[in-house]
């Protein structure tokens, strides 16, 4: 397992080295450097932009910049954003990040369990309304025009209904004498909620897998988990954190549920045709032959082995959303890293944009190596030395 | 391999795929219709879907008896616009997916034949392609150069086809590359080139077709996705009409001017949807352990 993980982790590197060059070229190879901002400007003339120049090391050939961004990279130096002038970008991204990843781990999560339990559902019924019905739906929401459903569902939701706030991260009238940052309560919701969630996690897998699974076990892990939950609101709302939390959910909720909704039959089909498959295994016919209920045979028996292969795909799609994420972050205005990259690469603003898209790649590598390493632990054919253990 | 007539039977079997069939069909009468309304009915002066302009109503106008579907903010037709880019969405996705499936099926089954460094090097490419995030990428190059119909057609495809589907596709040759035949072929004196045209790829193809369908649906996604944004140097097409709407602030009334992106909104979704229907249909032609018992 060792060896496995290690040598994962030098292609990762390999190919994120690969994945920086690759950027660096392309953004370099655009037209345009920060001088000609200043070509205009009688302020800055001809001598200036050539010393300002000389002290961005624009003056220098392209390989030794590269050589010099890529060590930056390393040391996590990315520059100054010329738009957000002072800022290194370095800052920008590390306040984006975390709301990227919040967004779209919950998203994800989320329809991945929307399209896992449809997907099972449709499956076992093939053939059938519920079955033609969810795929058209599916494929629908699948293929639909993003922004604009994006923008569809904000009108109904937020504009019409006015159930939800209409866009951005926080409401700036509640935010305006807050003795917070939205900075310091979203680090506070992230880590909080993450803990929440591993507690949750825990306390359910012993009583529900390791323990025997009785009415008294499965009403004490309800009754703990819903103590574990109330006692992290109190706290919350004793550190007077509760409303402004409420404020960030209050947000997340439509951005999250368009994403879902747009993304789940990915997983729904996949799991359908998986499912498919696994239905016609002798295993299967044995659980039924033994007398056990319908719903027990589909959840513990065909469905535990079909959700392998949308483990995988829940990799490849991570990419997909990623450049969704750009979509969904413009659309709702959430000031992630697909806003940031959008903005830096129509103001030109090159280490900005490179950084983001570098970090995109890191982001997706790092999501790529954990689902390798998830997929490795799940299915024990996979042998650690990197190559699958039967081909064909 | 099956004869044409008895896959068109397990195709026509799958309810979803004929569903689709119909749609696209649909948008193949109503994208024809183009060039015979604008040279018989239609005044090119007011109808054209660029540069056209009706003098006779403010515009948006909403829909009227001139212009069933209502006109956009500077005065064209939106059912003429959204005509006249039917045929231009069926060139971007057929030929983006044709470029994307030609050389995802050649090196799919070039590397499996040959195995080794050149199976190596066309893997690692495709995984760092399926690692590139291609709408903010393309972003990224639209906001700074000029991309125009053709050359963005065939960046959708190229980049395509270097990735995730070289891996499927090699999949499907890695196991026709094992059977018999092939080894009679070799020892019967046939060339490497001989047995990958003749053998191996009239096997992968069915498959490459079947991710045809579903990059047709990629290309016009993104394509839409890119013009709504206004990074793509198009004159018209389904997203763009979307953009102008977006742009003269007309979608922030959504409800009253539903003209301006219900139409062009429901044809994009439609149409992807069709053609990823097709794809589910063929998908269980082509996929053995789909079919029904």
């Amino acid at each position: 397992m060792r060896r496995y993980v290690l040598s994962r982790l030098g292609q990762v590197i390999l190919t994120l080295l690969i994945y920086i060059t690759l950027v660096y070229f392309l953004l370099q190879a655009m037209p345009g450097d920060i001088t000609q901002m200043y070509l205009a400007n009688p302020k800055v003339p001809q001598a200036a932009r050539e010393e300002l120049r000389k002290q961005l090391g624009l003056d220098q050939g392209v390989v030794m910049q590269y050589l010099t961004y890529v060590k930056n990279f390393f040391r996590g130096e990315l520059g100054v954003s010329f738009s957000h002038y002072p800022r290194p970008v370095w800052d920008i991204l590390m306040e984006r990040l975390p709301r990227t990843f919040v967004l779209f781990l919950t998203a994800h999560v989320l329809s991945f369990y929307v399209g896992y339990v449809m997907g099972r559902v449709i499956a076992w019924r093939r053939g059938r309304v519920v079955d033609y019905a969810a795929t058209v739906v599916g494929i629908t929401f699948w293929t639909a025009f993003y922004p604009l459903l994006a923008l569809v569902l904000i009108w109904i939701f937020a504009y019409t209904l006015r159930l939800l706030p209409l866009n951005q991260f926080i409401e700036p009238k509640l935010w305006q004498g807050a003795p917070f940052s939205a900075n310091t309560v979203f680090g506070y919701m992230v880590y909080g909620g993450g803990a929440v969630a591993i507690g949750l996690f825990l306390i359910f897998y012993a009583f529900l897998r390791g323990l025997k699974r009785t009415r008294r076990n499965v009403a004490l892990a309800w009754l703990s988990g819903s103590v574990l939950v109330a006692v992290a609101l109190l706290a919350a709302s004793r550190a007077g954190l509760l409303v402004y939390i409420w404020d960030i959910v209050n947000h997340m909720v439509l951005p999250v549920c368009t994403l879902t909704l747009i993304s789940f039959a990915g997983t729904m089909l996949l799991m359908r045709d998986s499912m498919l498959e696994t239905v016609q295994e002798d295993y299967v016919m044995a659980a039924h032959a033994k007398g056990l209920p319908d719903t027990i045979v589909r959840d513990r028996y065909a469905a535990r082995t079909a959700i392998l292969p949308t483990v995988t795909s829940l990799v490849l799609s991570l990419a997909s959303s990623m450049s969704g994420g750009l979509v969904t972050e413009t659309m709702f205005s959430w000031p992630g890293l697909g806003q940031v990259l959008f903005h830096s690469a129509l103001a030109n603003d090159y280490p900005l944009a490179t950084g983001a898209l570098a970090f995109t790649g890191v982001f997706l590598l790092i999501a790529h190596f954990v689902a390798d390493i998830l997929y490795a632990v799940l299915d024990p054919r996979i042998a650690y030395t990197g190559q699958p253990a039967a081909e064909g | 391999m099956r004869g044409l007539s008895q896959n068109w039977a397990v195709f026509r079997e799958s309810r979803i795929g004929m569903l689709g069939l119909i749609v696209i069909l649909l948008f193949g009468v109503f994208g024809a219709l183009w060039p015979i309304m604008i040279n018989t009915v239609w005044d090119p002066l007011i109808y054209h879907p660029v540069v056209g302009f009706d003098p006779m109503l403010l515009h948006p106008s909403p829909p009227t008896k001139a212009h069933l579907l209502g006109t956009d903010p500077i005065g064209r037709d939106i059912l003429a616009q959204l005509m006249f880019s039917t045929g231009r969405e069926f060139l971007l996705g057929v030929l983006s997916a044709l470029i994307t499936v030609v050389i995802g099926t050649v090196i799919g089954t070039v590397a499996a034949y040959y195995g080794g460094f050149t199976d190596t090097f066309f893997m690692r490419v495709a995984d760092i392609m399926m690692l590139f995030p291609f709408i903010p990428l393309l972003v990224v190059v639209g906001s700074m150069v000029r991309l125009t119909f053709f050359p963005f057609a065939i960046i959708l495809g190229v980049l395509g086809g270097f990735g995730g589907i070289t891996i499927i596709l090699k999949a499907q040759a890695l196991s026709v590359k094992v059977r018999p035949y092939i080894d009679a072929a070799r020892v019967a004196g046939g060339s490497s080139f001989h047995i990958i045209r003749a053998h191996i790829i009239p096997n992968v193809l069915p498959l490459s077709f079947l991710y045809m369908m579903f990059n047709v649906t990629g290309a016009i996604l993104s394509e839409a996705t890119l013009s709504f944004f206004g990074v793509l140097n198009i004159d018209m097409s389904w997203g763009m009409m979307i953009h102008t709407a977006e742009a003269a602030g007309y979608l922030f009334d959504f409800g009253k001017y539903w003209w301006l992106w219900l139409p062009s909104g429901l044809a994009i979704t439609l149409f992807c949807a069709a053609f990823y229907m097709v794809g589910r249909g063929l998908d269980e032609v082509v996929n053995p352990r789909l079919r029904k018992r």
